[in-house]
């Protein structure tokens, strides 16, 4: 009898939808294209987490501040549940942190944009983490077990953010003359590059056939990005606003709208560290981990010293 | 304005100004685990902060709001205790600052629970359970540091030299806690025996007599709030009378 192979019935399984579960047999290059893929999720929540923060103690009344404060914490909380799904895959969470704070592993370059006004926390609700929801809700199906099930509780928090994003420009677009300059600049600036956030064009992207045939992404970045268009230039017209683009035009042909070309220049440059940002996101996650450090060994030690005392009684 | 008003203004205060001192940490925890505790307290302390607020509102009528009561009061108007507006140093300083005071607000708001004043009374229990577990999160921290390396130990004993100069004022009387017949001083044994329960834990010892700072919950503060509230306020003040 000829003995299984092992990639045939990995293949045969994806085929048939069952999931790829940690201990299940998997190519090493599946392993590695789901740690970095998931670790790199887990980076950019926390790192995500900054942009924001820098408008939780200035944030214009009370209940926007609580909302703000439970928007970044939850994405903290998705951070850990990457983690822990990254880890299932046999990498640990420091060594991730230690990739990301050596610049060997990458997050997603939207967050290298500063957070210049009040209505950026509403554009980011309403483009960025509306962007990240067509990403994730086909990652609710992605063929490996732990990121598919980490993705269904992490969709339904960020529709809610999405919501409250879009609620929050609302407002500001209906307010006095600086609220809708405000809303509008901040549109104008976050449009771009949450188009980037799908990544590059589907004849340039380097991971995408593989990626596919494994069903670890289920549509391509051109259609994702297709999608997104189609919904915000609708979303867009609630709030009386424009999207910076003035090829921004319906095509009834293609029943889709067509849309200006990207700066892929632009994206390839904060990709490589020269946003206006990257340097100040990583120095503070790096800062925040070496000054932490004393209080994490101060945990493990009290930890092992009471196991101690335990043990003696 | 009346006693009550004053007093819930106070209550107010010291949640709304421990919850913005921190938020600061939002995102710069030491462990992701704890950045999001720290972030849920803070959470917690707006929360109760808005209750007194629409509470403090109501009773001054005349289109005051939670909003306009937060962002619109100078320094000498808000009522906090001292405790709460001082830096968050680092994290043995944050962690004992909140032990401190929830241990404070523990015993406070039980002791509110039977406030004729049904509406404090009711916010009282409602964030009783919150204020629990802020209280059991933070003991654990306070002994875990103390206890933990030289380092953290040095740390929190370096905390506990900055901060309990404050806590005499948790204590003594403002003038609308005399008028309510709120007796603080009453708390001070169960505050006493809780700290130095989780400071034997802790390997620390109580300081003895230190003189005591005084001053916050009647509008005279320590030049931090100034610029915590500069940042707090700055929306409402750049654009005024603007819905957000």
């Amino acid at each position: 009898m000829p003995s299984p192979d092992f990639e045939t019935i990995f293949q045969d399984k994806i085929d048939q939808e069952i999931k790829i579960e940690p201990k299940d047999w998997m190519p090493e290059n599946y392993r590695r294209t789901n740690t970095r893929q998931i670790s790199q999720h887990a980076h950019s929540e926390v790192v995500g987490m900054l942009p924001e923060g820098n408008w939780i103690s200035r944030a214009p009344s009370l209940k926007r501040k609580a909302i703000l404060l439970a928007k970044v914490q939850d994405e903290g909380g998705h951070g850990l549940y990457l983690y822990s799904a990254a880890e299932t895959l046999g990498m640990s969470r420091e060594e991730m942190i230690n990739d990301l704070h050596s610049g060997k592993a990458k997050y997603s370059s939207i967050f290298n944009y500063p957070t210049l006004t009040w209505a950026d926390i509403g554009a980011i609700g309403w483009l960025v983490d509306g962007a990240a929801i067509m990403n994730q809700v086909m990652l609710t199906r992605t063929s490996y077990g732990p990121y598919a099930r980490a993705m269904v509780r992490i969709c339904k928090e960020e529709s809610f953010h999405q919501r409250q994003g879009f609620e929050a420009l609302l407002v500001l677009s209906r307010g006095s003359a600086a609220q809708k300059e405000m809303c509008q600049d901040a549109i104008n600036r976050w449009w771009w590059p949450a188009l980037m956030m799908f990544g590059p064009r589907d004849t340039e992207s380097t991971n995408s056939d593989q990626s596919m045939k494994w069903k670890i992404k289920r549509k391509s970045n051109d259609e994702l990005r297709q999608n997104f268009v189609d919904m915000i230039a609708e979303q867009i017209k609630t709030l009386g606003m424009k999207l910076p683009d003035p090829e921004l035009k319906w095509n009834e042909a293609r029943k889709h709208y067509d849309f200006g070309a990207i700066n892929w220049d632009e994206f390839w440059q904060v990709v490589k560290g020269n946003g206006p940002c990257n340097k100040q996101r990583l120095d503070a996650r790096r800062k925040a981990w070496e000054e932490g450090e004393w209080v994490r060994e101060a945990a493990i030690a009290h930890a092992g010293k009471r196991a101690e005392r335990a043990g003696r009684s | 304005m009346s006693s009550i008003i004053n007093y819930t203004l106070h209550l107010a205060d010291n949640a709304l100004i421990l919850g913005q001192r921190n938020s600061e940490w939002c995102g710069h925890g030491p462990v992701l685990e704890q950045d999001i505790a720290i972030t849920n307290i803070s959470l917690d302390l707006i929360g109760q902060a808005r209750s007194f607020y629409q509470y403090a509102a109501a009773l001054i009528g005349d289109g005051a709001t939670e909003d306009s009561l937060a962002y619109l009061r100078t320094e000498r108007e808000f009522n906090n205790c001292l405790l709460v507006e001082q830096p968050n140093g680092d994290w043995a300083q944050t962690l004992l600052r909140q032990f401190f005071f929830s241990s404070y607000q523990f015993y406070l708001y039980r002791y509110l629970l039977n406030h004729p004043d049904t509406r404090i009374a009711a916010i009282a229990e409602k964030s009783l359970k919150e204020v629990s577990y802020h209280l059991r999160w933070s003991s654990e921290w306070v002994i875990r540091l103390g206890d933990g390396t030289d380092e953290s130990h040095r740390r929190l004993k370096a905390a506990l030299d900055e901060l309990w100069s404050y806590t005499g004022e948790l204590f003594l009387p403002a003038g609308y806690e005399k008028d309510l017949g709120i007796d603080v001083a009453s708390l001070e044994v169960d505050w006493s025996k809780k700290v130095k329960d989780i400071f034997d834990e802790a390997n620390l010892a109580v300081p003895g007599n230190v003189f005591m700072q005084t001053g916050g919950k009647s509008g005279m503060h320590s030049e931090h709030l100034g610029h915590l509230l500069t940042e707090l306020q700055y929306m409402q003040r750049t654009f005024p009378g603007c819905e957000w």
